[in-house]
């Protein structure tokens, strides 16, 4: 039995073609792959946004918001959401629910008077199953209209070396570019800091969309309304606060009684900017308070519950989808990467003081 | 075919109709879910939209690939061609089990990975897969990691696969590439090779008893 090899084949040109042509079918595939993958073209991808992350904090921490403490509470629906929702969460009774206040700092061990930004995050379990993944800001709007807006921001906000403080022609060169930015700064600058975790008002700044019984769809933003009042503190206060005053004060709170904020539904209405994030509604839309978030206690994320949870907002239960808010799906990845990141530095023993267990020496700050 | 299983005349020339279809319908679901996999992990834009497809579509190869696997195992199958060599043929038949195991391993460690993460395995809006395996860092890491690791595996193994089958079905022209097409050439075990190759003829369904 003669065996021809491959060698023997090549000589003949016209397989030489055509086994070319199956290298250059290969090929195409393989850099689809690579492209796909973000290996090759330089597209912007949700990595994109990590590349930042300081690689100085101790492993297993948030990539953002690293400094938190975990809650636990219980959602109790008012059911006037119902009409627009079907999620079981707006009919239930008493809705379990495990989340986390963070500063907006990425450093864990950021003072907490470092940052105006402060967060809540929930994940609210049904009992049908569905779980609602929440983020949550005491920001009233996001910077930038997209998430490429948001990379700009980080970066024309860089702190120069020689100055220690960010390039004025960067800065000007992306309020050029997003224009709309313009008011994120305004409200920066001038909007009173928090002094309670438990009085600010938390937002969720992307859209979504409700859905009913009968399939109908309705745009919605919404709150978590504190019972408490806010206050604020003035810049000498803010300065001399201690270390962690606003998660002392959050404990000592909470050690009186429980603290509770309003889940309220913003509705939009036609030609309201629902895929923009960084507009706000007219003042007259309707609000419907769904129900109250009671929570009862607090505990140190190195316990883990809170810890190991990624908040990411895109993981809605059947009854609210996602709108078309460019920011909200960017979510998505990003969270993804943060969480894997992390867990996978828990999961693998690389952690430490993340999990509570003591320090090496160096591998701090 | 099923009616020949047991005989001992020539194996076949085809793999049976069931196989066929399985082969071309789950080829083309594999290589979007790699795709779909890798746009996951870096689009801005469609990772919802990704995810809601990733989850439905490998559940969906999960179930298939049960269904292939016992298939595999019930009917004969084709014959290496004679002009293979020993080596060769020992490789595409390694190289195909792999695949089998890849098809069977990647829905599995996906679903782990969720569930080891917390996540709900959600098939349609409402309707989630139970977890298999209990919210914990260590399994989620792992299970993770066993994902992409063989995803990336997996892809390559489908365009060596591919290169192979291509150079089998225009170079080598055995018969080895329309064993799995409803293509009249068969498996050619003389080195005679068939002058008029080209086996266009895509009305020959069941033309798989012609030995």
């Amino acid at each position: 039995m003669k065996k021809k090899s491959l060698v023997a084949y090549l000589k003949e040109k016209r397989v030489l073609f055509i086994v070319i042509g199956i290298a250059l079918i290969s090929g195409t595939i393989i850099l689809a792959f690579a492209w796909t993958a973000g290996l090759v073209g330089g597209r912007i991808t949700t990595e994109t946004f990590l590349q930042d992350t300081p690689k100085t904090y101790p492993a297993g921490y948030r990539r953002a918001h690293g400094k938190g403490i975990c809650f636990e509470g219980t959602f109790h629906a008012s059911g006037k959401a119902v009409p627009y929702s079907v999620a079981r969460v707006f009919a239930q009774q008493n809705v379990p629910v495990i989340g986390r206040f963070s500063l907006g700092s990425p450093d864990p061990y950021a003072p907490d008077n470092s940052t105006r930004t402060v967060s809540m995050a929930a994940m609210m379990t049904a009992d049908d199953g569905e779980q609602w993944r929440m983020k949550l800001n005491n920001e009233p709007y996001f910077a930038t209209h997209t998430p490429e807006g948001f990379l700009e921001q980080v970066e024309a906000y860089k702190p120069v070396p020689k100055t220690g403080a960010p390039d004025p022609a960067k800065v000007a060169a992306f309020l050029k570019n997003f224009p709309e930015a313009q008011k994120y700064v305004q409200w920066d600058a001038t909007a009173p800091w928090t002094r309670s975790f438990a009085g600010a008002q938390y937002n969720v700044i992307n859209s979504f969309i409700l859905i009913d019984a009968r399939g109908r769809n309705q745009a919605v933003r919404w709150s978590m309304r504190p019972h408490a009042p806010f206050t604020s503190w003035s810049v000498s206060q803010r300065k001399e606060a201690s270390h962690d005053f606003l998660f002392e004060d959050l404990k000592k709170r909470l050690e009186k009684g429980p603290l509770y904020w309003d889940l309220v539904l913003t509705l939009a209405e036609p030609g309201d900017p629902v895929n923009d994030p960084s507009q706000v509604w007219p003042e007259n839309r309707r609000q419907i308070v769904a129900g109250t978030l009671e929570v009862s206690h607090v505990f140190d994320q190195t316990k883990g519950g809170c810890r190991d949870v990624n908040f990411d907002p895109t993981r809605v239960p059947k009854g609210i989808t996602l709108s078309d808010d460019p920011v909200l799906a960017a979510r998505a990845g990003i969270y993804s990467h943060s969480h894997s990141d992390r867990v996978r530095e828990i999961g693998y023993g690389k952690a430490t003081d993340a999990v509570g267990k003591p320090q090496k020496k160096n591998s701090t700050k | 075919m099923a009616k020949n299983k047991n005989i001992p005349s020539a194996p076949p020339t085809h793999f049976n109709v069931t196989a066929r279809i399985l082969h071309w319908l789950m080829a083309s679901m594999i290589l979007t879910m790699i795709f779909v996999g890798l746009g996951m992990m870096t689009s801005l834009t469609w990772r919802p939209w990704l995810l809601d497809l990733h989850i439905p579509l490998g559940t969906a190869i999960l179930l298939l690939v049960i269904i292939r696997f016992i298939n595999r195992l019930s009917f004969s199958v084709p014959k290496m061609p004679a002009s293979m060599s020993n080596f060769q043929s020992k490789a595409a038949a390694a190289l195909h089990w792999l695949m089998y195991g890849m098809m069977l391993a990647l829905p599995l460690t996906g679903w782990a990975q969720l569930s080891a993460g917390g996540f709900l395995v959600k098939v349609f809006p409402g309707v989630n897969l139970p977890a298999i395996l209990p919210q914990n860092p260590f399994l989620f890491a792992l299970m993770h990691d066993a994902h992409k690791v063989m995803a990336w595996v997996f892809f390559l193994m489908i365009i060596g696969h591919l290169s192979a089958a291509l150079l089998h079905a225009w170079v080598y022209r055995d018969g080895l590439f329309s064993s799995i097409t409803w293509t009249r050439k068969t498996i050619n075990r003389s080195e005679n090779p068939l002058p008029d190759a080209q086996g266009n003829d895509k009305n020959n369904v069941g033309n798989e008893s012609l030995t």
